[in-house]
Formats: structure tokens, C-alpha cells, sequence
């Protein structure tokens, strides 16, 4: 309640001092048409009163003797935007408007996307910073983002953006080979590292191999990998499927270092085959007991 | 006066004793118990063992089979944290499939309320004349006796570590790409049903749920539904789950089209226990209708306590055209085998062609 009548008495005063000069004769307030986010300055006027500064994202009131500068302190100026400084005294209002640009870019909020990408997908992975000052301005001015890539084993790439209303951003395919990508985008001295997994992709050219025993047979697969010669991650689900004369029996085995097995009981002819995702394997038919 | 009083006191008390008798069925109970026919042999049988009433229950066994009262009790109570430790015996209805002299043959609906809903199982029990009774000749359990062994288990476990960060994209990790690989909706008699599969293509477990909008033919909402226990919520990559979810009380025509939504969560998981679905063929039961059986392994070292088997049926354009699903009774034991039974709807019969099984469970923490 006590802030809502704060603010209505601002409003008020923003209003006097919009009108009163066409009846005051009052001097102007003279300040620089535009200044840097964080950095003092002064603004010159006459007469003795209270002084308002009306920001984005606060007000500022204090009593000041105006025969001299108006000392505006940096904190008071952090936030980029459209500032009104306001004078009342026994005379009337007067008021003078100016700009906060944001300072110069030193911070980046970095987003990329998305944590885990199969690898050799097109246009997979993409990556957006936002540049901002110290004061958490976005810097709408043109900076240079640098985005540096770099997988283990490989060399280091890397691509420069020119940020484009605060905002630089890239997209690129996932690389053939899994592991840990990082990616960082850094502005002059700072940077800001994120991590993308790259794993393998679908399952390329599945086999199994059968070992007979006693009363069942043992399947194992080759070690199951990608298209590109990546292993699949273990706990990856492979089904085996045996048909016989006692019906269809299945297995989903999860891949243990690189490989998959099961066990079927097999007492006449049968037939097994094996799949992964959409990767169909080999198969492997039985004429009787193992 | 008072002798009147007093009177009138305890005449009253045992008029409503006995009202509270018949009231709770003592009548009835009283005539189950009584085995003068098969019929009222197996009914008292089935009264008792609703009562858990397991001396009594006991006692009308024809134990010419030598049938032990405790593997008796271990049948129909279970064990292990299974379901039917979840159960109780809430109807059952008995009619006569074949009789002579000494020998009866009838068949048992029962009807378990349990954990997870009304189950119900199909059983034919021989009824054998002792002297001027008829008993229950309940068959003799067979329980897996599987030996002493060391089993190593070393499958993989997933967990999920850390917090999320409040700044914005400093860090964070993806929810499991999941993707619904198809999408079926059907009309049966009193419903629309939506059903397909859907598969975790992510490398990380996945716990997945699907939605199913319905809409009008002016784009509104008809109605809305998940898959509720009809789906194997937690997926490991690559695996992929039937699933399906019911409108009743819908008609198709009412429908112009279907949103689907699956809802992956990022969960801690583990590889284990796996569990292979053997046998799998399509047989009648006893009351004729279709049903897909076969019998579940547990190939891991840990008990499962409650399994269940979801079906997906496909035409032979490889279309899902059903998808069923059916708790087991039994916990699962390490390398037994425990047989199942899911029902196919008659008109799915003649139409299908292949199908998929998949194995629910739910394990207990270990103490």
C-alpha cells in the first residue's frame, strides 16, 4: 500500500513536471543524452529541492541543492533504459529524459541443445548465447562470440558468430565418433563450457553365433555397434526370439560389454533371430537337438 | 416385573444375535459346509478358504495325494510378496462339468479382489466320494525346486545424480527421447480403445507414460486418458512397449481425431532382473475362450514379486490391432518357470497374425 502511494506520487510528479513548465520559467535540467550503465555522471541544474530519478528498474529521491551538479552514482544507473531525472522545488517541476546503454559485454548465458545427440545427424546440435554486461544488460550492439568445439581425439574447431541484438547462436551435425563434446562459447575473456554427449546411433550389421550344449543353446552376439564403428551403450535392449514346435519364446537381454546373450532350450527344429531397435541380425535355424 | 424385564432384555439380545447371524450368511455358510453333494463340497471348500479358514479348508481335502497343508495354504494364500499375498478370495461361482458315483468334475470361477484390481481365474476341481462326503481332490502344488547355486549378477544401473540448476542454460540434461512408433484406434461394444507401442530411443532409461486426447469433429476435447498400468512404464533403451488406453463409453463416431502425448521422465533404473517369455502359443481355455499362454523366467538371482505380461496383437499388415494384459499370481523365483495366460477378444483371434509379449514387474526393496 505504502509503495502503490510511493508510486502514484511519482507518477504525479512525472506528470506536474510534463506540465508545469509551460507555465514555470523555471531553467531545464541539462543531462547527457545518452551514458554507460554503471558509470557516474552528473546533471546540471538550479535551485534547491528534491531531486527524482525515474529508472526502468527503480526510483531514486533525494533533497539537493541544484547551484551546483546533481551527482548521479553508478549503482544508481545499472540497469539500461530510459531514465527521467525530475526536479521539484518551491518554483515547480522541471524534468530531463536520457539514455542508459548497457556497458561494455563481459557475461554470456550460453544454451545448447540438446545434452545427448546420436552421432552423424544433420543440423543436431545447436547452440545460443546471449551477451550481456556486467549488470545483466543484453548487449544489443555487435559482439564477437566465439564457439569453440572439441571431442577427444580430435581437433579443435571452432566458428565465430557476430551476435545479432544480443543473441549469437550456431548449429551444427553431430560429429561420426561418440563421446563428450564440449562447446564453449567464449567473449574476450570469458567463457562458458557445456558438455554434449554424442552416442551411438542405431545398430549396424547385427550378428549372433550359436554354441550348442547339452540341452540349450547359448547365443552371443558380435560386438554390436553403430554404422560408424561406435559400440552401442551398454543396458541397450536386444531381443532374441526363438519359434519351435512349442511355440514362439523371447528374450529382451540387455548389451553387456558390447555383446548380447541368451539361453534357449532347443528340442527340435528351431528357428532364432535377433533385433535391436530397428536393426534386424541374423538367423539361425536348428534341424534338431543341439 | 423385573423377571419380566430381564426376560424381555435376553430375548431381545438373542432374537438379534441371531438376525446378525443370518444377516452375515451364517445360513448359508452353515449349508456350504455341509458336503452331502460335490457342489456343496467344493462350495464350503471355497467358503472357508475365503474365511482363510485354512484347518477347516484343509480338512476337506482328499489327501490321497498326500497334499501338505502348508503347501496347500502357500497356493492359494502365496508367498513371497506375489500378488496373490495382495488378494482376497471376494466370489466364486461352481457349475458341474461332469459327474458319476464317485467321482464329479466342476468348474471354479473364482474372483480375487487385489492390489491391482478384480482378477479372475478359471479352475477345474475333482470332487471324490469318501463314504457318505464328498471331498476336494486339490491337485498336489508343484513348486519349483530350484538347487543351491551362486548366481552372479552384474547388470547395469542407471542413476541420476546432482540438482538442476536455477541459472538458465547453464545445466541441464534432456528427458528420454521416446517416440510412439504406432497408433491404433478401435471401437469394441462399449468403448473406443487406443492402443499401439512405443520405444525408447534414447541411451538412458526412460519412465514413459502416454496420453490420448480424443476430439470432436469441431476440434474440442471429447475426453482424455492415459495408459494407466496398461504400458511398461520404464524402458531401457531401445526397448519398446505396448500400450493401451480405454475410453468408455465412447463411440467412434463421435471422434473426428486422436492427440497423442508421451510423457518421458529421466528415472534411475537397472537392467535387471531379466525375464524371457517361453512358449508363447495361442490355445483355448477352459471356458473356450482364446487365450496367448506360455510361462515367465526369471533368469536373475532376485525374486520378482509381481509380474505382468502385456500382449500386442498385429494383423498382417503389422498393425497393432489389440493389446491385452494379465497379472501372474505367483512371485517369480530365480530360473523357474511360472506359467500365464492373457485373454485375446475373439474377433482379434481370427484376424491376427504375429504378436509381442513384454514383461512388467515390480520388485520389493530389499530390507
Amino acid at each position: 500500500m505504502k509503495s502503490m502511494g510511493r508510486t502514484i506520487f511519482h507518477l504525479s510528479a512525472v506528470f506536474l513536471a510534463s506540465a508545469l513548465p509551460v507555465f514555470a520559467q523555471a531553467p531545464a535540467l541539462q543531462a547527457p543524452a545518452t551514458v554507460t550503465a554503471g558509470q557516474s555522471f552528473a546533471i546540471r541544474g538550479s535551485g534547491r529541492g528534491t531531486f527524482y530519478l525515474v529508472g526502468p528498474s527503480h526510483v531514486l529521491k533525494q533533497n539537493v541543492d541544484a547551484r551546483q551538479e546533481i551527482a548521479i552514482a553508478g549503482p544508481d544507473v545499472s540497469t539500461s533504459g530510459s531514465y527521467q531525472a525530475i526536479l521539484c522545488s518551491s518554483d515547480g517541476c522541471i524534468n530531463t529524459t536520457f539514455q542508459v546503454l548497457p556497458a561494455a559485454p563481459n557475461r554470456l548465458s550460453f544454451l545448447l541443445h540438446p545434452s545427448r545427440v546420436p552421432v552423424n545427424t544433420p543440423n543436431a546440435v545447436n547452440g545460443t548465447a546471449i551477451v550481456s554486461d556486467r549488470f545483466h544488460n543484453t548487449v544489443i550492439a555487435p559482439a564477437k562470440v566465439d564457439f569453440r568445439l572439441s571431442l577427444a581425439g580430435e581437433d579443435i574447431s571452432s566458428r565465430s558468430v557476430q551476435s545479432v541484438r544480443g543473441i549469437g547462436w550456431f548449429e551444427i551435425g553431430s560429429r561420426p565418433k561418440q563421446g563428450a563434446l564440449q562447446v564453449t562459447a567464449a567473449l574476450n575473456d570469458t567463457t562458458e563450457p557445456r558438455v554434449i554427449q554424442q552416442v551411438a546411433s542405431e545398430a549396424c550389421g547385427l550378428r549372433m553365433s550359436a554354441t550348442p550344449g547339452p540341452h540349450a543353446v547359448t547365443l552371443q552376439t558380435e560386438p554390436i555397434r553403430d554404422c560408424a564403428g561406435n559400440p552401442l551403450p551398454d543396458g541397450t535392449i536386444v531381443s532374441f526370439t526363438k519359434t519351435d514346435a512349442a511355440g514362439k519364446s523371447t528374450v529382451d537381454t540387455p548389451i553387456k560389454k558390447d555383446k548380447a546373450t541368451a539361453k534357449f532350450e532347443v528340442s527340435g527344429p528351431a528357428h532364432i533371430s535377433v533385433a535391436c531397435g530397428e536393426a534386424l541380425g541374423n538367423e539361425i535355424s536348428f534341424a534338431g537337438r543341439p | 416385573m423385573r423377571f419380566v424385564l430381564v426376560l424381555l432384555i435376553a430375548l431381545l439380545t438373542v432374537g438379534l444375535v441371531a438376525a446378525g447371524w443370518v444377516q452375515s450368511g451364517g445360513m448359508k455358510l452353515r449349508a456350504e459346509r455341509t458336503a452331502s453333494t460335490p457342489e456343496e463340497a467344493v462350495r464350503a471348500l471355497l467358503a472357508d478358504i475365503q474365511a482363510h479358514n485354512w484347518d477347516q479348508a484343509y480338512a476337506r481335502l482328499d489327501h490321497s495325494n498326500d497334499i501338505q497343508q502348508q503347501d496347500f495354504v502357500r497356493e492359494i494364500a502365496g508367498t513371497d510378496g506375489s500378488l496373490r499375498t495382495y488378494s482376497a478370495l471376494q466370489s466364486f461361482d461352481v457349475w458341474p462339468v461332469h459327474a458319476d458315483a464317485s467321482h464329479s468334475t466342476l468348474r471354479v470361477r473364482f474372483n480375487w479382489s487385489s492390489a491391482v484390481g478384480s482378477l479372475d481365474e478359471v479352475r477345474d476341481l475333482s470332487v471324490v466320494r469318501d463314504g457318505n462326503a464328498w471331498k476336494v481332490a486339490w491337485p498336489k502344488p508343484n513348486f519349483a525346486n530350484v538347487p543351491l547355486q551362486v548366481l552372479p549378477v552384474n547388470y547395469l544401473r542407471w542413476d541420476v545424480i546432482g540438482r538442476r540448476s536455477d541459472d538458465w542454460g547453464s545445466a541441464s540434461v534432456d528427458s528420454p527421447k521416446v517416440r510412439i512408433i504406432s497408433m491404433n484406434a478401435v471401437e469394441r461394444p462399449d468403448s473406443v480403445v487406443v492402443l499401439g507401442e512405443v520405444e525408447n530411443e534414447d541411451t538412458v532409461p526412460a519412465y514413459v507414460n502416454i496420453s490420448a486426447t480424443l476430439l470432436k469433429q469441431d476440434g474440442s476435447p471429447l475426453a482424455q486418458q492415459d495408459s494407466f498400468d496398461a504400458i511398461a512404464h520404464s524402458l531401457l533403451p531401445k526397448q519398446v512397449s505396448p500400450y493401451r488406453i480405454d475410453f468408455p463409453g465412447v463411440r467412434l463416431n463421435q471422434v473426428k481425431s486422436v492427440r497423442m502425448d508421451a510423457h518421458p521422465l529421466l528415472v534411475p533404473a537397472s537392467a535387471d532382473p531379466v525375464i524371457s517369455v517361453e512358449n508363447q502359443n495361442v490355445n483355448k481355455d477352459a471356458l473356450g475362450r482364446t487365450v496367448l499362454k506360455g510361462s515367465l523366467v526369471n533368469q536373475s538371482g532376485q525374486i520378482v514379486n509381481i509380474a505382468q505380461v502385456l500382449a500386442a496383437f498385429y494383423d498382417t499388415s503389422g498393425k497393432v490391432i489389440w493389446v491385452s494384459d494379465g497379472y501372474v499370481d505367483d512371485a517369480l523365483m530365480p530360473q523357474a518357470p511360472v506359467p500365464f495366460a492373457v485373454d485375446i477378444p475373439p474377433d482379434v483371434a481370427t484376424r491376427m497374425h504375429d504378436y509381442h509379449v513384454v514383461v512388467n514387474h515390480y520388485t520389493a526393496p530389499r530390507a
